[in-house]
């Protein structure tokens, strides 16, 4: 699985791109890092190869997962997952729910409590499947997403600034944990970050826009 | 994927189009046609000016017309006067959401009921006489006093202003939740200006633009309301809109034609009000940059926040007295003047649903559940057809869902209804059910709209990058996080539909009977007992539906801190 850029660029329809057009390769397992200053548009070019831009923004240029282009597909089809800055627990919904509603839909009947199950206590949180997701320290939310999202089976990995609210100690933890869970399924990812100490613990590809 | 729910809205579009747009444009044009001379249905056919000479020449138009505006406008800017003292009085002493709390009966109850409410507490045979007599009265009967009723209009602005100030502090309230407003206050007070000067000059200016739509929704409403002046207001002449109700049902069709024109006269009288406000807007602000310039300081604003303050806790305890006095009175049954309280007490009014109450209850259920639902379905689907086409609301669409509270009901609903019986469906639930809706929608809409749209929608792209598609997205993720304000605009349609007097008195053709339509019809000289239990049914239907609102989430989301509900 590898994630491919080829020229692209994002900018309002009929307006200027907000950066030069952008080519790299992710390789699997490889985490690739997006830098730069604020407003440049880190965050919309992640919108954009994850289908979720604004009306009003486009993105020109080829997105190809494995050799298949997402650009034309919709955010759910393309199996591109997200990690926010917050993590994005759904607050109706248990932890194990959260992690249930992202696991796969061809693991069915009782495999998939246990998948459930089995993710959590590889996140070190074992029995908090009936948990309110409020009740979580900031370390165990961020966990819990990255599960939430391995669970839907990703082919890519987009990470959105997803250590910045994590104090120094808990972040080089959080940051090992998921560069980890990436390494062993093989899964490209996509970093944006305003942190040179993320970039290199990524290891990967950097790119400054 | 542009194309993403553009089927959604354009279902959601014509169903607007043809089911609200349209029927408002054809109810007028059909009572504009009558203005002129022409309903085939009564075998007038020419052209003429003559309804509204007939319309000049009715016995009380002037007064009818003159009552109108003074009772509209004045409660209207009395209203505004006076919640916006009282906020400033109370503000920091009491958070927005336990006012709503504290005022939530006031809210709910419907007009008709609190008017019926009140004329048992000012009424010369009232609540207040009999506590006040005979030892401070001299009274042994009721006074020949018009108490009620009364040829200014006092009673119906006071009404009028029971409904309208709860409703204006809770807009007020959070408005002001949007500004600085402890900072601004530390500002001003540091530049040597009085805590009230403060609010005239700096925060109240900053509040208006926030309160203006809400405020000409409620100066439409007072402008043309029918339920509370026939129970309170004058009733020969009677205010404008009662009259043309009066001549609308009268047993002479010839009077159609001429009520045909007061119902556009009503509606010009509503623009017109309108327009003149906006200039007025316009002075105030002129004359409001001077004053302001002039830089005076005022410390003596205090005690106008002060009388403010005591105006409406006046009122405010007039209107909860109101709605005691309708469960008093529905439990009593031997109470003669001047007795403070029933001397027996019975439960024969409860206990006989077979007269009447309880098949008005169960129409007045279905009606309201069935609008409440239609509404908030039609409410999702605009809602999740903008979403997915990634845009904000076009100016348009946004006054279109204004449009239905801005034009007075009498205006149209007529000769909608000359157009539902041509259709064949005037007089049945269908009809009654859809022109609730035309009023229903529009709150639930407002109500739903600013929650909807302050829902993260980060969680909705975590679920989109999950894989759910955008059903699932709706269903699984979106509509339970909106729970609460899922009801509370359910509950607020509810009460809306359980309010609603002449879209169901004219479209139901007198055989749609619901509470309110029965208790403003009871209102004038039935037996008070049977009146009251009415009342008391159509005050707590909605009050129960805002109770469930405010319970069931917490209920439901118990083990969910985020959707608990706050500190509710």
């Amino acid at each position: 699985m590898s994630l491919e850029l080829s020229d692209v660029s994002v900018g309002p329809i009929g307006g200027a791109a907000l950066f030069a057009p952008i080519s790299l390769l992710v390789e699997p397992g490889q985490v690739g890092t997006l830098m730069g200053p604020s407003g440049i548009g880190k965050s919309t070019l992640l919108d954009a190869i994850g289908g979720h831009l604004v009306h009003g923004f486009a993105a020109s240029g080829r997105v190809s997962l494995n050799g298949r282009d997402v650009l034309d597909l919709p955010a759910e089809a393309r199996r591109i997952g997200v990690l926010f800055q917050d993590a994005m627990l759904f607050p109706h919904l248990s932890v194990g729910d959260n992690l249930a509603f992202g696991l796969a839909r061809h693991i069915r009947g009782s495999a998939r409590s246990m998948a459930v199950d089995e993710a959590l206590e590889q996140a070190g949180l074992a029995g908090f499947a009936n948990r309110d997701p409020a009740t979580l320290s900031g370390g165990q939310r961020a966990r819990a997403a990255l599960m939430r999202a391995l669970l839907a089976e990703p082919q890519a990995l987009l990470l959105d600034e997803p250590f910045s609210r994590l104090d120094a100690s808990l972040r080089a933890e959080i940051r090992g944990f998921v560069f980890d869970h990436l390494r062993a399924r093989a899964i490209p990812g996509l970093m944006v970050t305003h942190d040179a100490s993320d970039a290199e613990a990524a290891g990967g590809i950097i790119v400054q826009l | 994927m542009r194309d993403e729910g553009r089927s959604l809205r354009a279902v959601v579009a014509v169903i607007l189009l043809a089911g609200f747009v349209l029927p408002i444009l054809a109810g007028f044009a059909q009572t504009g046609r009558a203005a002129f001379g022409v309903l085939p249905a009564i075998g007038a056919v020419e052209w003429s000016l003559d309804p509204w000479r007939t319309l000049a020449a009715m016995p009380g138009f002037g007064t009818s017309l003159r009552l109108s505006l003074v009772t509209g406008v004045g409660s209207t800017v009395l209203a505004l006067m006076l919640a916006a003292g009282f906020c400033a009085l109370l503000h920091g002493r009491m958070s927005t959401a336990a006012i709503g709390r504290l005022l939530m009966p006031l809210l709910a109850a419907p007009h008709a009921s609190l008017a019926i409410g009140l004329a048992f507490l000012l009424a010369p045979s009232g609540w207040i006489a009999r506590a006040m007599s005979p030892w401070l009265t001299g009274w042994d009967r009721p006074p020949d006093l018009a108490t009620v009723n009364d040829a200014w209009g006092v009673a119906l602005i006071i009404g009028l202003l029971i409904k309208e100030v709860p409703f204006l502090l809770l807009v007020i309230g959070s408005a002001l939740g949007q500004l600085p407003v402890r900072a601004q206050l530390a500002a001003g007070r540091a530049l040597g200006y009085g805590r009230g000067m403060v609010w005239v000059k700096v925060i109240f200016p900053q509040v208006y633009p926030l309160i203006r739509m809400p405020l000409f929704i409620i100066l439409a409403f007072a402008l043309s309301v029918v339920d509370m002046a026939i129970i309170l207001g004058p009733s020969n002449p009677p205010t404008l809109a009662v009259a043309i109700t009066r001549w609308f049902s009268a047993p002479d069709v010839a009077l159609i034609l001429p009520a045909s024109a007061a119902g556009l006269m009503q509606a010009a009288v509503v623009a017109g009000a309108i327009a003149l406000w906006i200039g007025a807007e316009r002075l105030a602000r002129l004359i409001g940059r001077w004053w302001l310039s002039r830089g005076g300081r005022g410390y003596a604003t205090g005690p106008g926040l002060w009388a403010a303050g005591v105006v409406v806790f006046t009122l405010l305890t007039l209107g909860v007295l109101a709605l005691l006095a309708l469960a008093v009175w529905s439990f009593a049954w031997r109470w003669s003047f001047p007795q403070a309280l029933p001397q027996s007490w019975a439960l024969r009014a409860w206990m006989t649903p077979g007269a009447g109450w309880g098949r008005a209850l169960q129409t007045t259920l279905i009606i309201g559940g069935v609008t409440t639902l239609a509404s908030l379905a039609l409410a999702i689907a605009w809602l999740e057809g903008e979403d997915r086409a990634r845009r904000g609301r076009a100016a348009w669409a946004q006054a279109l869902i204004y449009l239905p509270l801005l034009v007075p009901q009498i205006g149209f609903l007529y000769g909608l209804n000359v157009l539902f019986l041509q259709v064949g469906i005037s007089g049945g639930m269908l009809a009654v059910i859809w022109a609730q809706m035309l009023f229903v929608f529009p709150y639930v809409m407002i109500a739903l709209s600013d929650p909807w749209r302050a829902l993260d929608c980060q969680h909705i792209r975590a679920a989109a990058a999950l894989g759910a598609s955008p059903w699932r997205r709706l269903v699984a993720v979106k509509l339970p996080m909106l729970l609460r304000p899922l009801m509370v605009a359910g509950a607020i349609g509810f009460a809306v539909s359980v309010a609603q007097y002449l879209p169901t008195l004219f479209m139901g053709a007198g055989r749609v009977v619901t509470l309110t339509t029965e208790a403003v019809t009871l209102a004038s000289g039935s037996d008070r007992r049977i009146v009251g239990v009415y009342a008391v049914l159509q005050a707590g239907l909605p009050f129960l539906a805002y109770g469930a609102a405010l319970l069931v989430p917490g209920l439901v989301y118990r083990n969910r801190r985020e959707l608990k509900g706050g500190n509710a």
